[in-house]
């Protein structure tokens, strides 16, 4: 009787990585479209992320260094957990600095700092589809993307305007990549939709419950969907980051006490973090320790 | 003004394993004209209607449509994404239960324009004002423009999707028993302003109904199916006054009078 592995580098099995590859392989050469594959079990409930780490798992290799976000943050729940099962079952290299990483894997951020050429993005999806709440029926939506079909996406848009007076859609805006496919970049906020045109580093894209995987390969075009007259704008936010006093990126609000407090801070705590070791201070962020 | 017919259908025959759902049917329709199908339930009216639309792969048969550059193009031998552009512009298709034609969970604005920005119109603006005329047109008041269809009533909705499928001038409307479901009043409403549509934009149609009456106002030519055959066709008013074929009569004497 043949010896059955009971471990292998990140986890899954060599026949699963190779068939994630190709799926990967195929999503980056039609930029946007959403190949099938064979989504496995992960010990992990579905929501957390299963479709991120199995695309992870599949490029990672013993040399790499290895970032999680969630929201942004390091050191949130999901992203914590998932860090240590890379290190687990990897053993690789991990770290919080954007600059450091070759493979970040994020759920519905994107990080301030510039990325670089060599590094993957890799993002958690929960509904793949950006078609999905207006035709419930996958095999439209399908044909859809095959015949591009997309003035349904407008319809969307056009109903934000005819209801709030301007287009409404925060997250999960939908793009167009290189011309062709429509795509829903997850629900990162609009704000992070610019970072994702003509980027340098390789996105990578994967759904584990909806069993798809799309790419956007360096260097691709990406366009916010918009109309004429309501061009395609990212959120402004009225006060700097209250600890690094950064203007010019994503700020989470902070609820400070019961009496109607509340602070903004990055949403990227690894920017935050550089920006205050640079010797930056908001407005709440006090002195440094030891000054 | 051309002497060419719109839409020429030849031999079409569906069937469904061994049994018939039309055959062997075969006319032209002109421009501007309005042609109904009559015959009861069963008779293969909807079959046809269906065949002719692209919505259902005919046994056998062809059927060719003049395109606006004049050249006859055989609806089957066309690609799919040539046809559903086909399906969104120069057609339109309205279904007896507008809940099928319409979108129910967008505004009415958005079901209108849908059609305008799935031609790649994208100025939001030009489809409002284009989405508050055909509005205007079908009777629909102005500020209903944001509200969903699930908000409208029967009637109302059956007109929405009129002007849904209207908006991009669609030369040739496919119409399923465009009234049934409407209490007569309604009914009235609807065929006077289908009647008023059809002449000032020249539409030619094919509607299919059960109501000899609804037949008398719209249309001009009428084909009268009875088990997936043709019985008879001719001028409406003169199938309807002196009809030769012996289920026409029964179908004529069966009227009920108030």
């Amino acid at each position: 009787m043949t010896e059955i592995a009971q471990y292998n580098f990140a986890y899954l099995d060599e026949q699963t990585k190779r068939m994630i590859r190709r799926a990967i392989l195929k999503a980056i050469a039609i930029p946007g479209y959403q190949v099938p594959f064979a989504s496995r079990e992960m010990p992990m409930p579905y929501g957390w992320g299963t479709g991120g780490v199995q695309v992870t798992a599949s490029v990672i290799g013993p040399d790499d260094v290895l970032k999680v976000i969630d929201q942004g943050a390091d050191d949130t729940t999901n992203a914590v957990s998932i860090r240590a099962f890379f290190q687990k079952v990897a053993n690789v290299a991990v770290t919080t600095h954007t600059g450091d990483a070759t493979i970040i894997q994020t759920r519905h951020r994107i990080p301030e700092e510039r990325l670089k050429a060599g590094q993957v993005l890799v993002y958690q999806v929960p509904i793949p589809e950006p078609l999905r709440f207006l035709e419930p029926r996958e095999t439209e939506t399908r044909k859809m993307h095959a015949l591009e079909e997309y003035g349904l996406m407008h319809v969307k848009l056009y109903e934000d305007i005819a209801q709030h007076g301007h287009i409404a859609t925060t997250f999960a805006y939908p793009v167009k990549v290189e011309g062709r496919y429509v795509m829903d970049p997850s629900p990162t906020p609009k704000f992070d939709n610019p970072k994702m045109h003509m980027s340098a580093a390789l996105q990578l894209f994967g759904a584990g419950r909806e069993k798809r995987i799309y790419a956007i390969p360096p260097h691709t075009r990406v366009e916010s969907l918009d109309f004429e007259d309501h061009p395609f704008e990212v959120q402004r936010f009225a006060d700097p980051c209250a600890l690094c006093g950064g203007t010019d990126v994503y700020l989470d609000e902070v609820i400070l006490d019961d009496r109607g407090g509340r602070m903004f801070v990055c949403s990227d705590t690894d920017h935050c973090e550089g920006r205050r070791a640079e010797g930056h201070r908001g407005h709440l962020a006090g002195e440094a320790v030891g000054a | 003004m051309t002497d060419e017919p719109l839409l020429r259908v030849r031999s079409i025959s569906k069937f469904y394993g061994n049994r018939i759902g039309c055959s062997d049917i075969s006319f032209d329709l002109w421009p501007g004209e309005v042609l109904a199908v009559v015959g009861e339930s069963g008779s293969g009216k909807t079959t046809l209607l269906n065949c002719l639309s692209t919505r259902l792969l005919p046994t056998s048969g062809t059927v060719s449509y003049r395109m606006r550059d004049g050249a006859f193009h055989d609806l089957y031998r066309m690609s799919e994404a040539e046809r559903r552009f086909l399906m969104r512009t120069d057609w339109g298709f309205v279904h007896q239960n507008p809940a099928d034609g319409l979108r129910m969970t967008v505004s009415a604005g958005a079901n209108v324009g849908e059609r305008l920005m799935a031609v790649g119109d994208r100025h939001y603006g030009q489809i409002r004002a284009a989405a508050t005329d055909w509005l205007g047109r079908v009777e629909i008041a102005e500020d209903r423009i944001d509200d969903q269809p699930r908000a409208f009533s029967g009637g109302m909705r059956q007109r929405l999707q009129i002007a849904r499928n209207l908006v991009t001038g669609p030369r040739l409307v496919f119409m399923d028993e465009p009234t049934g479901g409407l209490d007569v009043s309604v009914q009235a409403r609807l065929l006077d302003l289908l009647r008023g549509l059809v002449h000032e934009l020249g539409l030619s149609a094919i509607v299919v109904t059960h109501d000899l009456a609804v037949a008398r106002l719209l249309s001009h030519r009428m084909i009268v199916m009875k088990d997936g055959h043709v019985v008879e066709s001719g001028l409406t008013d003169r199938v309807l006054d002196d009809p030769q074929a012996p289920y026409t009569q029964l179908l004529v004497s069966s009227i009920l009078q108030v």
